[in-house]
């Protein structure tokens, strides 16, 4: 592991949703929320081929897409997606990153009401969300939604290509069920593929299509030179009903709850893998356009047209495993398919649909990764499977384990173990690529000189120590080996001391950490050329130690300091002061 | 609002498992000669199956092992090597017949399943009987078919307290720690496919 990012969960490592300067990322309509649960990541793309610009993450829970920018490898952005909950088929990216792609997991009402929950039927909908990025600044912005009927949207992918301009995202419970789903959404023998021509409602959007609705959610931006966040709420947002644009939303039927959807380098093929099928179900994107010429209609849903599953699919591979769920691609004609149930990773051809190879996982594996694998150029030499059950993989650790992984070869017509590795939480999915790609613009230190945040110290003289009622300002600097000021007094019970740490150190890999006694918030580690705020309310009188917490030189030991708190009644005068008395 | 119904032929697959007995000349022999080539690729398997757990409840897999009326059935799923499909997460739902209930099939049809060329065969019955599911025999009720682990539905009928799974009466049910394992009294046999 060569660094953990964090995006929508507070990280005390780095003081990331604990300073002040980043607490507003974590802000959302719902308030402040500390936690997310992320799960697909997906690398900005150009022309298809990842460019390794920026990377894409959803948040699950309290839907929202962040944005990590692979220069410095900090979330940059997050954006609070509305009229949506469970964001899970999401945070793909178009072939140019035109948009990064959010559809709603659970179905709710919208606008959101109080109504009685059986009441679901024909009156949720499910939120599918196009996010416009800014080809410069990688910009977010929810250009519109696509509310559809009250499915649950599962995972999504975009087309490649030929199909670029097509976004196809995999249903369940087109039974629209709102209780016991295990049971209740697997009644129905196929659930659908959606296939929404986005170029399509971009052009009726911009003319003036969709409606403005009420709505509010976050965007959160941080700035690299205030290296401050701000968060601001927005209060609508644009809707489009798909029967207002004809021709834009097909259901494509596809087997047994599928889950992964999957689309191949050439944008022909698009994979639905039925969950509960022991069939994995391949449609044809060609197929899906004659079929739509010639009207090859099986009814339809809520207006939408329903095409001919006889008419769309372009083939089927029989019984590979048990329980598929994700599919990617080696840029070879060869897919890679993950099979929880019977535990594996199938490798098959694509248009003869035979099976090559296959390999055990240890356990029941998820997802599965290969460099650029869904792309329209995967750089396929390795594929690594995700797993999702551990047992006895590694030495015991309790009853909490981390989870494994493994890393197969896949240049020959067999896959081989390569490794077999524990990973950091649930690996859950996983964007790779060429190491080159983010190698030469990766950033080595903030310019000191670009620093524009509003209580940042370039000096020792710029220090200093001001009050404002029971607020207290620290101007305080950090370099090999110590704090300036070290010393402060005057400090009372009831105050709320800023202690704003800039690191004035121009030197890569040389950051300094922040720690006072009793400290309630978090540690701070400040890159050079960095300035971060920690808040600090003393609860008992003394004398507090502060310390760096990163070990930064030979006298890092003696990178500390003293803050002396007083009671609410004194009358200690403000004092701050470095290097006074050298014995 | 929904799609076609995959309408299944419910020819019964019995006829061609006797059309296939016919063949087998001595069913001794045929029997060691599957038990061989069991157990030399035993040593090379490993997964989930093989863990070695005395502390969590048993799964699915562990109790048919530990059942006297089942021996039939888990040299079967060894035949069809589905050990490791058996102890994953599931949740799994197994309708495991008897040894009586596959005694009950024409004479000689189990040996001929065990054998190493129809391992194939095999497998699909025995997925046939397995459910990704959790449902108590009570609960089993509120269902008409249940999606099987081959891709094929099995029905399930009520008569009175009792529940049928494709013509096979529940006769005991077992908690699982990875699902359920139901007692049936018939071998469930796949209708033909489509």
């Amino acid at each position: 592991m060569f660094k953990e990012i964090p995006v929508f969960s507070q990280f005390p490592t780095s003081g990331y949703g604990y300073s002040e300067e980043t607490k507003p990322m974590l802000n959302t309509s719902h308030g402040f929320i500390p936690w997310g649960d992320s799960h697909h990541p997906d690398i900005s793309q150009t022309a298809g081929e990842i460019d390794g610009r920026f990377i894409f993450i959803n948040e699950n829970n309290t839907p929202r897409i962040a944005k990590i920018d692979l220069k410095t490898f900090e979330t940059t952005e997050i954006i609070e997606v509305p009229n949506s909950a469970g964001n899970h088929s999401s945070s793909f990216v178009t072939e140019n990153t035109e948009y990064v792609v959010a559809g709603t997991r659970f179905s709710v009402p919208i606008p959101q009401r109080d109504m009685p929950i059986k009441d679901y039927k024909g009156n949720f909908q499910g939120a599918l969300s196009f996010i416009s990025v800014a080809p410069e600044t990688g910009n977010m912005d929810i250009k519109f939604q696509v509310l559809m009927p009250g499915f649950n949207y599962d995972l999504s992918h975009p087309g490649r290509g030929k199909s670029h301009g097509w976004f196809f995202f995999t249903t369940y419970n087109t039974e629209e069920a709102s209780t016991l789903l295990e049971v209740n959404a697997s009644q129905n023998d196929k659930d659908f593929i959606a296939a929404v021509n986005w170029k399509k409602i971009e052009e009726y959007v911009n003319n003036g299509g969709g409606t403005m609705m009420p709505a509010d959610y976050a965007h959160n931006v941080y700035d690299e030179h205030t290296h401050t966040a701000t968060s601001t709420m927005i209060k609508e947002v644009r809707v489009v009903n798909p029967i207002d644009v004809p021709g834009a939303v097909y259901f494509l039927p596809t087997p047994k709850s599928p889950h992964g959807c999957d689309v191949d380098p050439s944008g022909e093929y698009i994979v639905g893998n039925g969950k509960l099928s022991a069939n994995l179900t391949v449609h044809s994107f060609t197929k899906m356009l004659a079929a739509i010429e010639g009207e090859k209609f099986d009814g339809e849903a809520y207006g939408i047209p329903i095409l001919k599953f006889e008419d769309v699919l372009a083939g089927s591979v029989e019984q590979p495993g048990l329980g598929p769920l994700h599919t990617e691609f080696d840029g070879q004609g060869n897919a890679y398919t993950t099979f929880f149930i019977s535990s594996e990773v199938v490798k098959w051809k694509l248009g003869t649909w035979e099976v090559i190879d296959r390999k055990p996982t240890y356990y029941s594996v998820g997802h599965l990764t290969i460099p650029g694998g869904n792309s329209a150029k995967p750089q396929g030499k390795y594929m690594f499977a995700m797993n999702k059950i551990t047992k006895d993989r590694y030495l015991p650790t309790g009853p909490e384990m981390e989870h494994s992984a493994q890393l197969y070869d896949i240049s020959g017509d067999k896959m081989e173990l390569l490794l077999d590795f524990p990973t950091h939480g649930e690996p859950h999915y996983a964007a790779a690529m060429e190491a080159d790609l983010i190698k030469k613009r990766s950033q080595k230190i903030y310019d000191l000189e670009d620093n524009k945040h509003p209580y940042a110290a370039f000096s020792d003289t710029d220090t200093k120590v001001v009050r404002k009622g029971n607020e207290v300002h620290i101007y305080m600097t950090t370099i090999r080996s110590h704090f300036s000021p070290d010393n402060i007094e005057g400090i009372k019970i009831g105050d709320k001391v800023f202690f704003h740490v800039t690191n004035l150190e121009q030197d890569f890999d040389v950051p300094h950490g922040f720690a006072v006694l009793g400290q309630n918030t978090s540690e701070l580690l400040i890159m050079p050329g960095q300035t971060k705020t920690s808040i600090w309310e003393p609860t008992k009188v003394g004398v507090w130690p502060f310390y760096c917490t990163d070990f930064c030189s030979a006298l890092h030991q003696e990178m500390q300091g003293y803050i002396r708190v007083s009671p609410a009644s004194a009358s200690t005068p403000l004092k701050w002061s470095m290097g006074e008395d050298i014995e | 609002m929904k799609t076609t119904n995959l309408k299944f032929l419910f020819t019964s697959l019995l006829v061609v498992l006797f059309i296939s007995c016919k063949n087998e000349t001595n069913n001794t022999e045929q029997v060691e000669e599957a038990t061989e080539a069991v157990s030399t690729e035993t040593t090379e398997r490993q997964g989930q199956a093989f863990i070695e757990d005395d502390e969590a409840t048993p799964n699915v897999l562990q109790i048919a092992i530990g059942s006297p009326d089942h021996t039939t059935l888990v040299a079967a799923v060894q035949a069809a090597q589905l050990e490791n499909a058996l102890v994953n997460a599931g949740p799994l739902m197994v309708f495991a017949p008897t040894n009586e209930a596959f005694a009950a099939l024409p004479e000689g049809t189990v040996d001929n399943l065990l054998k190493p060329e129809n391992k194939g065969t095999l497998a699909d019955i025995l997925k046939y009987h397995v459910t990704p599911g959790n449902y108590s025999k009570d609960f089993l009720k509120k269902f008409k078919k249940l999606g099987q682990a081959n891709n094929q539905y099995v029905t399930v009928e009520v008569k009175g307290d009792d529940v049928y799974i494709g013509g096979a009466k529940i006769i005991a049910s077992v908690p699982a720690g990875n699902g359920i394992v139901h007692v049936i009294d018939k071998v469930l046999l796949p209708p033909a496919k489509e």
